[in-house]
């Protein structure tokens, strides 16, 4: 069961493999590595470097080029840093240009986020904890439907979506954003995954023969073993959702409800529209940086959990 | 009932459009008049329509390409991680993984900038070597995307991949060890086998995505001219134009429900032929 790895698991499991090393280097000091310690392989190391620039470059590039004014951007080389050290300068413009507009965009987007994340990761752990441990009628049509569902193309969804929100005068609000985004089938599935294989039926039965309802049976007992996989769907509506293009692009023409995406791309595109606009390419690379921040801070700081609720997916997937 | 808010919203966010889409693709817009019943001859002008059929091969031959390169990338790199033969195993595993977590509207940023011959490092390189690359020429534009949504989405394909080898008991490789298998034996036999259901999941998801490719094209569209880009470069950048710039919304429709078909056989396809393997 070392998928179901405690918080502070990883740090505990590379003190015993040291311990373990030395141990094995006290005893016999000959046979330093093991099957779960084997020798380490430079070239190897050397080949999944390489994809690693790959990966980190554009990153790499883009924190170098916040820090440029817009002539040093234009006039310098890619990787090296500006005449003049212009990040804070960059930063400031960025939340005043345009009355502040940045401000309000990264507002609407943790609104966005926030709500939607937290609601799509509720119910789909409500849902998927029903699926798993409940019986009701309609059970297997519901679950056909909603897998099905999740290789339905966007785009196939988006424009009667657009239509039908247009007839409700839901577009143009932050509904038209919210709604959609409530509705995670891949964090159904996850859920129902995770609640089949980490719930024990016993523990919820032993709760029920003691007079807790349905609810609370869920609230207190199987809520806390969900963790992981709450976690790790919290984390993945929460990236598509910041990161949703294609539907506030369809669903907004107000710039007052613009999420971050959106503004970015109007900023790019005020810069590029040859002569008639200002080049501000300085302000979208840094507003760029600081759309991404949150999500890498996000990432690192919850690794533990989302990679052990991933894990215990990907048994089943 | 724990399930009944997911299924009314599921019902409004899922099903009605999906009935209306299906509604309205029997209606066109005309001038005069404007919507009309037309039946199916949105349809049948669709089987017709070269456009259509020229975003369709070419987002076809791009998932023949694209899609085997990233999650043969993405498996290597998940076998090498989970080796522990590597130096820094950690430091790349987040660093691989890192990409996905940006926002394509940035992605397209970075890399239409570094790839462009008027401020990147391409212009760069073209200015000290004299030379003449242009990552966005008409005949190239579409392999400079590949490299966009490989580096976007390797990542989380490896960590999908990586998390099914966690998953594998640690006395298979010790046994294997006992009986003296090699390193490839212990590929073949072992890690590959434990990677099949994660592969079929990923396969499904990466055909899908390419299959709705519409940011990069669109966002690269108004950054670079003479980049090839058309208004029906992909299906979904046509259903998009054709929907909201065009205003043909029913035939917008039918073309969507027709690219949901395609992407639903394909999945099905892979699906079984994946369950059928497994089942051997």
């Amino acid at each position: 069961m070392n998928t179901l790895k405690t918080p502070d698991a990883p740090r505990s499991e590379r003190t015993s493999k040291r311990d373990r090393v030395a141990d094995a280097a006290a005893a016999k000091p000959r046979q330093l590595y093991t099957v779960a310690n084997p020798k380490k392989n430079a070239t190897l190391t050397f080949v999944t470097g390489l994809f690693t620039v790959y990966c980190l470059l554009p990153l790499v590039w883009l924190l170098i080029n916040a820090t440029k004014s817009q002539a040093d951007f234009i006039s310098s080389f890619g990787l090296s840093f500006g005449s003049q050290f212009s990040l804070w300068q960059n930063i400031v413009d960025v939340f005043t240009f345009q009355d502040g507009i940045f401000s309000r965009w990264l507002l609407n987007t943790l609104l966005y986020v926030g709500v939607g994340a937290t609601v799509s990761t509720a119910l789909a752990a409500l849902g998927g904890y029903a699926l798993a441990k409940l019986r009701f009628t309609g059970k297997k049509v519901f679950l056909l439907i909603v897998l099905g569902s999740i290789s339905v193309p966007g785009i196939a969804l988006a424009i009667p979506q657009f239509l039908l929100f247009a007839n409700l005068g839901l577009t143009n609000t932050p509904w038209a954003i919210l709604i959609p985004s409530f509705i995670n089938p891949f964090g159904l599935y996850l859920m129902w995954v995770f609640s089949a294989q980490a719930v024990p039926t016993g523990l919820l039965e032993a709760a029920k023969i003691d007079g807790a309802g349905e609810f609370r049976t869920f609230a207190q007992i199987a809520l806390p073993m969900l963790t992981p996989a709450a976690i790790t769907v919290l984390l993945f509506s929460f990236v598509s959702i910041w990161n949703n293009y294609f539907l506030p692009l369809i669903m907004l023409k107000d710039p007052n409800w613009y999420p971050l995406t959106i503004g970015i791309d109007q900023w790019n595109k005020m810069g590029s529209s040859a002569g008639n606009g200002i080049l501000i390419q300085n302000l979208v690379l840094t507003a760029s940086l600081l759309t991404i921040i949150p999500l890498i801070i996000a990432f690192l700081s919850l690794q533990r959990y989302w990679q052990s609720g991933l894990a215990l997916g990907a048994v089943k997937g | 009932m724990f399930i009944a808010p997911f299924a009314v919203l599921f019902a409004l966010v899922f099903i009605i459009p999906i009935g209306f889409a299906a509604y309205l693709s029997l209606f066109q817009d005309k001038l005069i008049g404007g919507q009309v019943f037309v039946g199916l001859s949105n349809y049948i002008q669709l089987f017709g329509d070269a456009k259509f059929w020229n975003g369709v091969i070419r987002v076809m031959v791009f998932t023949a390409i694209q899609v085997p390169v990233m999650l043969i990338v993405a498996m290597s790199l998940a076998m090498a991680l989970d080796s522990k033969r590597l130096h820094g195993t950690k430091f790349m595993r987040i660093s691989v993984f890192l990409p996905y977590a940006v926002p394509a509207i940035v992605s397209t940023l970075m890399w239409g900038f570094m790839m462009g011959t008027k401020y990147g490092l391409i212009g760069n390189l073209n200015e000290a070597v004299g030379t003449s690359i242009d990552p966005f020429r008409p005949d190239t534009t579409m392999i400079s995307i590949g490299i966009m949504i490989t580096w976007a989405f390797t990542g989380y394909n490896m960590l999908i991949f990586y998390s099914a080898l966690k998953a594998v008991p640690h006395e298979l490789y010790e046994a294997a060890a006992i009986d003296g298998a090699t390193e490839f034996q212990v590929v073949k036999m072992i890690k590959l086998p434990a990677l099949r259901g994660s592969l079929v999941v990923t396969i499904i998801f990466s055909i899908i995505g390419t299959f709705q490719m519409f940011n990069e094209p669109q966002i690269l569209s108004s950054m670079v001219s003479n980049s090839g880009i058309t208004t029906y470069y992909t299906p979904n950048l046509y259903a998009y134009n054709l929907a909201f710039t065009g205003s043909q919304q029913g035939y917008a429709a039918a073309l969507a429900l027709v690219m949901a078909a395609i992407t639903i056989a394909i999945a099905y396809v892979v699906q079984i032929r994946g369950m059928k393997d497994a089942l051997e």
